[in-house]
């Protein structure tokens, strides 16, 4: 809001413009839209995007966050203070099979945990709200079905989704024509890449959650992945040992499923710089996608974000 | 104190990135497995270090595929991103990449080169800026290369890089990469098209894609291709009228009304004049309102919310545009049609057309058909899948739009079957029609009689310029002795 921050570069400017353009045109196309709110890096720009493309006006749909009950705690700390800042309407849902069958990430594995808290959490949550459209923060150089994906994604009503099978998508006039049931998943962020994410958090002042940030914490190392263990709910298997290292996380998630790197970036500026030299991708701390070759085309199949 | 100086200097650079003083430039690269299209976009991705270890590592635990000679991962397999196609070693649809150097970040639309390749072509030739054509330079100009540049040429795009790829296997020969270049640079200019770079690359080895090639093409001095992307230009929307369709109306409080879109034309500052289409009211800009500022102007490609200076009816679908270059209202237009579904499309049927933020009913009425082979268009009655024609448009209610000649943004649009609701049609339009106008309307010495030898008026009449007055014409076909007698009854 300050008068005196400098104008983007025009690389953003585009983006931003692009963004805010399927914002307000999903939010007059459709009936009941709904934004996806992850708490992570990607929803942090999602949702000032958001704000951006309706001011003066309130944001006109609400915010529905899947908690899974194993997301760190500092984004359950930091997804309420946002809400509280910027008078969100938002909608948290945790799927009730998770405490009546105890599904955890440790008892059942990733694969199977992935689907029940998030996938299978995700479309009863849509079907509750009878949501006809979702906005997601997905961008298409995150993994390689991903570059196939619409920027309006058609779902049937069981939240199917069908590459081989998708609507042709020319120029920037997108058909929202549905019928009952059906839906669209709506990606503002599709032609963003990470560093412009980092590039528009830093030239905005978007507020993330601290764990993007390098800090000493405690850490177990577990499969290859350096997982938090600051949290009572980590039990620690025979062998491991707590150590504090200097961390941060590259993306968030679940935090028995989401390894730390080790950084010394503590600002966005050093954050910038790392990725620059990078040699890794940002989903590689993602144990979910390494389960076998086509694993995110298939959970995107099933309702999978 | 100089090593100080310089590791000063480079800690710097390092922690202020280069920033993209441009927009990102999309383009789209056409050409078949067999030229080495996927080895061009991996080396690409590669060489501008878009690729990260973890996904080429993702590649080597499919290991049906091995690293080749160089070391390199299996580009096809990394960018094949769909089980199915990693299955069949096709590629199925339309896929967005996106790398960047330090002068600018670049959006590729990568089009299979083979199966419904119109309908994945005008897609990702929709939003292009620049085309990169590839051919094998043992194989060159193919009809596949003259077909891709006709369709790219249709879409709007007007720069092109020929890369003539596999130049190694050819023992980097100059002569065959100058004959291959001066025969599509010839084929270029009949489609209007003067903008054309050739460069003689081998993608696999990485000769003149990112670095340059010197060494084996020392005859070659022209730029790599990165460079040529990194300069090439970006259509502007900004120096034709204003144009604003209107998204939603914001009325947050009795006190607020603005009308917020994302100009797809020109500019606008407040006191500007302004009319609204199709109603015709007129008003005056009194503010842009964005989240950051008020500011003092706009121009194409901004998302903002205008408030007007008096209250005037405004819903989504209606335009805004500048009060002295507005746009074509009408019910009846010529548009030139991709045919994008299985289901022909069929005179007489009625769909939706969505263009910017309007939908409305329409007509259409299928007038040629375009031979991809020859390049002529021929009378037709139907538009089947991936085929490319003229057709007329007749709207129920008032229509406006430029020709997208001049606007891309608001001279295309989208067909969609009101029975499955799949968009089933790609247009643009070439300009409104008033039929009343036309053959019966009178007037003095306004018409002109032409009498031709029929192979001559075939090839006239086969041209793009034709095809998009077809109805303006009416014809016979006579002897030449009757022309002769027509004429003689003339004055």
């Amino acid at each position: 809001m300050s008068e005196t921050k400098p104008p983007l570069d025009p690389n953003l400017k585009a983006l931003e413009s692009e963004a805010i353009h399927i914002f307000r045109e999903v939010a007059a196309e459709f009936e009941r839209p709904v934004m996806l709110y992850s708490v992570g890096k990607d929803s942090s720009v999602l949702l000032h995007l958001a704000r951006k493309a309706f001011y003066p006006g309130r944001i006109p749909f609400p915010l529905l966050h899947i908690d899974t009950g194993w997301k760190f705690r500092e984004m359950i700390a930091f997804r309420d203070r946002m809400a509280a800042e910027f008078d969100l309407d938002l909608v948290t849902y945790t799927n009730p099979r998770g405490k009546l069958e105890g599904v955890t990430p440790f008892t059942h594995g990733s694969s199977v945990y992935t689907n029940i808290m998030k996938t299978e959490a995700l479309r009863q949550a849509l079907d509750a709200g009878q949501y006809d459209a979702a906005f997601g923060g997905a961008r298409r150089d995150e993994e390689a079905s991903r570059a196939k994906e619409r920027i309006y994604s058609f779902r049937t009503p069981d939240h199917r989704w069908d590459p081989r099978n998708q609507r042709p998508e020319l120029w920037s006039i997108y058909n929202g024509q549905i019928r009952k049931g059906e839906s669209v998943r709506a990606f503002p962020l599709s032609n963003w890449t990470e560093v412009d994410i980092w590039r528009y958090i830093q030239a905005e002042s978007i507020p993330i959650v601290p764990l993007y940030f390098a800090a000493q914490r405690p850490v177990v190392e577990r499969d290859g992945m350096l997982v938090l263990a600051e949290d009572e709910r980590l039990e620690l298997l025979p062998g491991e040992v707590k150590r504090t290292e200097t961390i941060r996380f590259r993306t968030l998630g679940c935090f028995p499923l989401t390894g730390a790197i080790r950084s010394t970036a503590t600002t966005l500026d050093d954050i910038i710089g790392e990725l620059e030299t990078a040699t890794v991708s940002e989903r590689q701390g993602r144990a979910i996608d390494r389960d076998e070759a086509g694993s995110m085309e298939k959970k995107k199949r099933e309702g999978y974000f | 104190m100089t090593a100080n100086i310089e590791a000063t200097v480079q800690a710097a650079e390092a922690a202020q990135p280069a920033t993209r003083n441009a927009r990102p430039l999309r383009l789209i690269t056409c050409g078949s497995v067999d030229d080495g299209k996927s080895t061009l976009i991996g080396r690409l991705l590669w060489d501008t270090k878009a690729v990260k270890e973890d996904q080429a590592d993702a590649l080597a635990r499919d290991n049906r595929h091995q690293q080749n000679d160089l070391g390199l991962p299996d580009f096809a397999l990394l960018l094949d991103g769909l089980q199915a196609e990693r299955e069949q070693g096709i590629t199925i649809d339309v896929a967005y990449r996106y790398f960047s150097t330090d002068r600018r970040s670049f959006i590729v639309a990568d089009t299979p080169g083979h199966e419904q390749y119109t309908r994945n072509m005008a897609t990702g030739a929709s939003t292009a800026d620049l085309a990169v054509l590839l051919v094998d330079a043992r194989a060159g100009i193919l009809e596949q290369t003259r077909r891709h540049a006709t369709i790219a040429t249709l879409m709007g795009i007007r720069q092109f890089v020929l890369a003539v790829n596999k130049i190694d296997l050819i023992d980097y020969d100059e002569a065959v990469f100058n004959q291959i270049s001066a025969e599509f640079r010839q084929f270029a200019l009949s489609l209007g098209v003067t903008d054309v770079t050739a460069i003689p690359m081998s993608a696999l080895l990485g000769e003149n894609v990112v670095h340059p090639g010197t060494a084996s093409m020392p005859w070659y001095s022209g730029p790599p291709l990165v460079e040529v992307l990194e300069l090439a230009t970006q259509r502007t929307a900004q120096t034709v009228g204003f144009r604003l369709p209107v998204q939603r109306v914001s009325r947050p409080d009795e006190s607020f009304r603005g009308y917020q879109g994302t100009v797809a034309g020109g500019s606008v500052k407040p006191g500007d004049s302004i009319v609204v289409l199709p109603a015709g009211s007129v008003a005056n800009v009194k503010q842009i309102v964005t989240f950051d500022l008020v500011r003092n102007a706009a121009v194409a490609g901004d998302a903002i919310t205008l408030v007007l200076d008096r209250h005037v009816d405004i819903a989504r679908g209606d335009m805004i545009a500048s009060i002295d270059a507005a746009p074509a209202l009408g019910r009846a237009f010529e548009a030139k049609l991709v045919a994008l579904s299985a289901d022909a499309i069929t005179t007489g049927k009625r769909y939706w057309l969505k263009s910017s933020s309007r939908r409305q009913r329409v007509r259409v009425e299928p007038k040629t058909r375009l031979a991809l082979k020859t390049g002529q268009w021929d009378g037709a009655d139907s538009l089947p899948l991936n085929s490319i024609g003229t057709v007329h448009l007749d709207f129920d209610e008032a229509a406006m739009f430029d020709p997208y000649e001049t606007n891309r943004n608001t001279g295309a649009f989208i067909l969609i079957d009101p029975d499955t609701n799949n968009t089933v049609a790609g247009g643009m339009i070439v300009e409104r029609t008033t039929r009343v106008d036309g053959i019966d309307a009178g007037g003095e010495r306004d018409h002109v009689l032409l009498s031709l030898p029929e192979d001559l008026a075939d090839r006239l009449m086969a041209s793009e310029a034709f095809a998009d007055l077809r109805d303006h014409v009416e014809i016979r076909r006579v002897s030449g002795a009757r022309a002769a007698a027509v004429l003689k009854d003339v004055d």
